[in-house]
C-alpha cells in the first residue's frame, strides 16, 4: 500500500512521491509548493487531533487529515 | 488632460499587501465588495498622484487558477481591465512559495514590477537576497521595500511610474521543460491572431491546462487540435497536464532562487516557533484561545463596548431632548417634534450607537490577524466548526454574537472561504444578542417567575438551530459546490503595527455607516411613520399605538400568527415587527399596547413568541451588516427569509405541541400582562448575558477538554510535539 502525509508520523520528514485526487483539491495542494519530489516536514497535530502542521518550501501550512490523504509520499 | 494611469497590487496572503496599500494611497481609500460577491474590493489613489493614478488592490491569492473565487476576480480584472503596471508584492522571506505566482503574473502580458517585500525579516535572519540577479531572472524590475517600516516606497513609486510611461515592455515568461515548451508553442501557434499578442502566452498556457474559465472560445477545430498536443504532452510526462505546469513552475523557481538566495545556517528555533510551541500546544492551545476570546469579550462587549454604548445614547437622547424642547419653545407642531426628535435623531443615533463598539472589536480583530493568532484559531477550532459547514474562525462571529450581531456579523470578513463565511453571516442572528435579553427577561419575570431554566434555553435553543442549520445547509445546492481543500497557510508571528490597526479600524466604522446606515435609516424612518401616524394621516404618536397604521396592519396580518399562539390581536404581530428597530424595542411596544389595550398571554404562547423574535429576522442594523457583507441584496433576502420561516415554524411546533401536550394545565392559562411592571420586568437579572456566555464559554472548554482527551488516545502514537524531536 502507498503511504499518504497523513499516515506520516510527527516529527519526520518525507519527499512528496505524487498528489492524487483532481480539480480544485488537487490544483491548490499543488498551488502551496507541494509538488513531486518536495521535502515536507510533519510538524504538529491540532489540539484536537486535526488538522495536521507541516512545513513545506520554508513556510508552515495546514491541512486536514482528509486532504493529506492524497499526498503520496515515499 | 493626461492619461489615467492604473495600478493593480497583486500578492499572496500575508505577503503585506494591505500595508503596502495603506502605504501607497494613505487614508484616500475607497472600500466596497467586488460585485455580487463577499470579497472586498479596494481602490485608492496614489499618494502625491493623486488625480492621475489610481490603486487597485486586489484579492491575496496564491495562484491564478480557476478554482477559488478571489483568483478569478483577479484574473478577471487583470485581463479585462488590463491595469497599466501589477506591482507584485513578495514576501523575501517565503520567496519560493510568492515567485509562483509571480510567474503567472508575468505572463498575462501586463508590466510587473516585483516589490521584494518583507526584507527586513530576511535581513534579520541573517540571509542575503540579491535583487539585482533575480530582476535579471525574472526579465522585470525588482524594488526592495519594507511597507511595514515605510521603507523602499519611493524607489518603488519611481520604477512603477517609470514603467507606465513606457509604451513597450519587453516581458519574458519562464521557459518550460523541452516536451512541456514545444506544447505550449504549438498551442500559441493555433490561437494565433485571436488574442492580444503580449497575453498569448497566458492563454496558450490557460489552454494547456484546459482551464474551463477561460474567457476565449476558439472553435471545434481549434479545440481539437489542442486537445491532441496537450494529450500528447501528457502521455510523454505521464502526468496530468495542470499538475505539470504546476511542477514545471516549482521546478523553474527552484533554479532561479539557487544563485540569488543566500541562507544563513540559523538557530534551530525562531522567536516564531518558539511562541508557536506554546500557543497551539496540545494542552495549552485552549485554555489560551478561550483566555483571549475571553479579553476579546469582556472588553469589547461587557466593559469598554457597553460603556461607550452608554454613552453615544446618552448623548442622543440629550440631543432629542434639546432639539425637542427648542422645537416646542418655536410652538413646532407635535409630528414635526416627533419626527425630529423619535424619526430623525432615532434613526441616525441607532446607527451610531454601534460605530465605537465596532471599532473597539475591529481593534481586537486586526491585532488577531496582523499578529498571525487569527490562522491558529481556524486551526484549533477547525475539527469542530467543519461539521456544521463552519470555518475554525467562525468561532468568533459566534461570540460576538451574544453582544451584538452587528460586529459578529462583521467579523465574518477574517473567515477565507466564501461559502463558510456566507454560512457565517446568515447564521450569526440566531445567536440571542445583548438586546434580545430584555424580551427574554420580561417574560421570565411575568410569565415564569420561578422557572430559571428559560433564560438558558434561549441560548441552547439558539446554538443548536445553529449547529443544525449549518449541517442541514451545507448539504442545499447554494452550500454544497465544488469540494474546496482547506489548505492554510499559519504565518509567522509577528507584532502588530499601530498604523495599520488603525486604519483597519477606521475603515470598519465608515464603512459600516455609508454601507450599512442607508439602510438602518430609511428602515428606522418608515417604522415611525407607520406607528406614528393613523391611516387617516392623523398624528397620534407612539401613546396612540392602538390608532396607528402600523396596529391596521398588525389587524391585517395577525391571521398569520394564529398558529403560532399570538395573532389574536395586533399586539403580537406590530411588536414582533417594531422588533426590526432594534430587538429592545419589542418591550416598549408591548408595554404602550398594554396601556392602550389588554395584552394577554400564556406561558406556551410566551414562549412561542420569545423563539419567533429571538430567531427571526434580526434588527435593520444587523440587516444591513448582512448586506454588507453578503454584497448584494439576493442573498440578504435569502437569509432573511431563511431566518423568519425557520422561526415562524419553530413558533408553531411550540404552540400547537405545547398547547395539546399541557392543555389543562396552568401552562396554557391566559394571563393580562401588567403594563405597569413590564419595564420593571425586563431589566430583571433572570437572564445576565453576559454571565450566560461565559457559563457557555466554560461549558465548551470542558468538552472540547474532553474531546482533546480522546482524540488524544486514539493519536498517542502519532503525536509529538516539535520540541522533543529537537532534543
Amino acid at each position: 500500500m502507498e503511504l499518504s502525509l497523513k499516515d506520516t508520523p510527527v516529527g519526520s520528514s518525507v519527499k512528496v512521491k505524487r498528489v492524487s485526487g483532481e480539480g480544485a483539491v488537487k490544483r491548490r495542494i499543488m498551488d502551496m509548493g507541494i509538488t513531486k519530489g518536495t521535502d515536507v516536514y510533519v510538524r504538529k497535530l491540532a489540539p484536537l487531533g486535526d488538522p495536521i502542521e507541516i512545513t513545506v518550501r520554508g513556510y508552515e501550512l495546514s491541512l486536514r487529515g482528509e486532504d493529506a490523504k492524497n499526498i503520496i509520499v515515499e | 488632460m493626461e492619461k489615467q494611469i492604473r495600478i493593480a497590487l497583486a500578492g499572496n496572503p500575508n505577503s503585506g499587501k494591505t500595508t503596502m496599500f495603506n502605504e501607497l494611497t494613505g487614508s484616500y481609500q475607497h472600500v466596497g465588495n467586488w460585485p455580487g460577491v463577499t470579497v472586498e474590493k479596494k481602490e485608492g489613489s496614489l499618494k502625491g498622484h493623486r488625480k492621475e493614478v489610481k490603486v487597485m488592490d486586489l484579492p491575496g491569492i496564491y495562484s491564478l487558477s480557476p478554482y477559488t473565487l478571489e483568483e478569478v476576480i483577479s484574473r478577471n480584472y487583470l485581463l479585462e481591465e488590463r491595469p497599466d503596471v501589477i506591482i507584485d508584492i513578495v514576501d523575501a522571506s517565503n520567496l519560493e512559495r510568492n515567485l509562483y505566482l509571480t510567474l503567472q503574473l508575468l505572463e498575462t502580458g501586463i508590466p510587473v514590477v516585483v516589490a521584494l517585500n518583507m526584507m527586513d525579516v530576511v535581513i534579520n535572519r541573517g540571509d542575503k537576497i540579491n535583487a539585482k540577479k533575480l530582476a535579471e531572472e525574472l526579465g522585470c524590475p525588482v524594488v526592495e521595500t519594507s511597507a511595514m517600516r515605510g521603507k523602499g516606497i519611493e524607489n518603488l513609486v519611481n520604477t512603477v511610474l517609470e514603467v507606465a510611461a513606457k509604451d513597450n515592455v519587453q516581458q519574458k515568461s519562464q521557459p518550460f521543460g523541452g516536451d512541456v515548451e514545444s506544447a505550449v508553442k504549438k498551442i500559441e501557434k493555433v490561437i494565433d491572431g485571436m488574442v492580444p499578442a503580449e497575453s498569448l502566452r497566458w492563454y496558450a498556457v490557460k489552454l494547456f491546462e484546459r482551464d474551463e474559465k477561460l474567457d476565449i472560445k476558439p472553435d471545434a477545430g481549434q479545440m481539437q487540435q489542442v486537445e491532441s498536443i496537450v494529450a500528447e504532452c501528457e502521455e510523454l510526462q505521464d502526468d496530468e497536464s495542470e499538475s505539470i505546469i504546476t511542477s514545471e513552475r516549482y521546478a523553474y523557481i527552484t533554479s532561479i532562487i539557487k544563485p540569488v538566495y543566500t541562507k544563513k545556517n540559523r538557530e534551530k528555533y525562531t522567536i516564531s516557533d518558539k511562541i508557536d510551541r506554546i500557543v497551539t500546544n496540545k494542552w495549552l492551545a485552549l485554555p489560551i484561545f478561550f483566555g483571549i476570546m475571553w479579553i476579546v469579550y469582556y472588553v469589547s462587549i461587557t466593559t469598554v463596548g457597553d460603556w461607550t454604548i452608554g454613552w453615544v445614547e446618552m448623548f442622543f437622547e440629550w440631543l432629542g431632548e434639546s432639539a425637542a424642547a427648542g422645537m416646542e419653545a418655536a410652538s413646532a407642531s407635535p409630528w414635526a417634534v416627533s419626527l425630529v426628535v423619535d424619526g430623525i435623531i432615532g434613526g441616525i443615533g441607532s446607527i451610531i450607537v454601534f460605530v465605537p463598539q465596532l471599532m473597539i472589536l475591529f481593534l481586537f480583530l486586526s491585532i488577531l490577524e496582523d499578529s498571525g493568532y487569527m490562522a491558529r484559531v481556524a486551526f484549533i477550532m477547525d475539527r469542530i466548526f467543519r461539521r456544521f459547514g463552519l470555518s475554525g474562525k467562525s468561532f468568533i462571529p459566534m461570540l460576538i454574537g451574544t453582544g451584538c450581531s452587528v460586529p459578529g456579523i462583521m467579523a465574518s470578513r477574517t473567515i477565507e472561504n466564501e461559502r463558510d463565511r456566507r454560512m457565517t453571516v446568515m447564521l450569526t442572528p440566531f445567536i440571542p444578542c445583548g438586546a434580545k435579553v430584555p424580551i427574554i427577561a420580561m417574560f421570565a419575570a411575568l410569565l415564569f417567575p420561578s422557572a430559571s431554566w428559560v433564560g438558558p434555553s434561549m441560548y441552547i435553543i439558539g446554538i443548536l438551530v445553529v449547529i443544525v442549520s449549518g449541517v442541514f445547509l451545507k448539504r442545499t445546492k447554494a452550500f454544497k459546490g465544488d469540494p474546496a481543500p482547506f489548505v492554510m497557510e499559519l504565518p509567522e508571528y509577528k507584532a502588530p503595527r499601530a498604523k495599520g490597526v488603525l486604519i483597519h479600524m477606521w475603515e470598519k466604522g465608515r464603512s459600516f455607516i455609508i454601507r450599512a446606515g442607508t439602510i438602518i435609516f430609511v428602515a428606522c424612518a418608515a417604522i415611525w411613520f407607520l406607528q406614528s401616524f393613523t391611516p387617516g394621516m392623523e398624528f397620534v404618536g407612539l401613546e396612540g399605538i392602538d390608532q396607528s397604521i402600523l396596529a391596521h396592519i398588525g389587524n391585517g396580518i395577525r391571521y398569520i400568527f394564529i398558529p403560532l399562539g399570538f395573532g389574536d390581536s395586533w399586539v403580537g404581530p406590530v411588536s414582533a415587527l417594531t422588533g426590526l428597530v432594534a430587538k429592545e424595542v419589542v418591550v416598549a411596544t408591548l408595554t404602550m399596547a398594554s396601556e392602550a389595550t389588554v395584552v394577554m398571554f400564556s406561558q406556551v404562547t410566551a414562549f412561542a413568541f420569545m423563539i419567533f423574535t429571538l430567531l427571526s429576522a434580526p434588527c435593520f442594523a444587523a440587516i444591513g451588516a448582512m448586506r454588507r457583507e453578503f454584497g448584494n441584496a439576493k442573498w440578504t433576502w435569502i437569509a432573511v427569509l431563511y431566518q423568519t420561516g425557520l422561526a415562524y415554524v419553530l413558533a408553531m411546533l411550540v404552540n400547537l405541541i405545547g398547547g395539546a401536550v399541557l392543555a389543562g394545565t396552568p401552562a396554557t392559562a391566559m394571563q393580562t400582562l401588567d403594563s405597569g411592571i413590564l419595564e420593571e420586568a425586563s431589566e430583571s437579572d433572570l437572564v445576565a448575558g453576559g454571565d450566560i456566555s461565559l457559563w457557555i464559554l466554560g461549558i465548551l472548554l470542558v468538552v472540547i477538554i474532553v474531546g482533546v482527551i480522546i482524540s488524544s488516545v486514539r493519536n498517542k502514537k502519532k503525536y509529538n510535539d516539535i520540541g522533543k524531536l529537537g532534543a
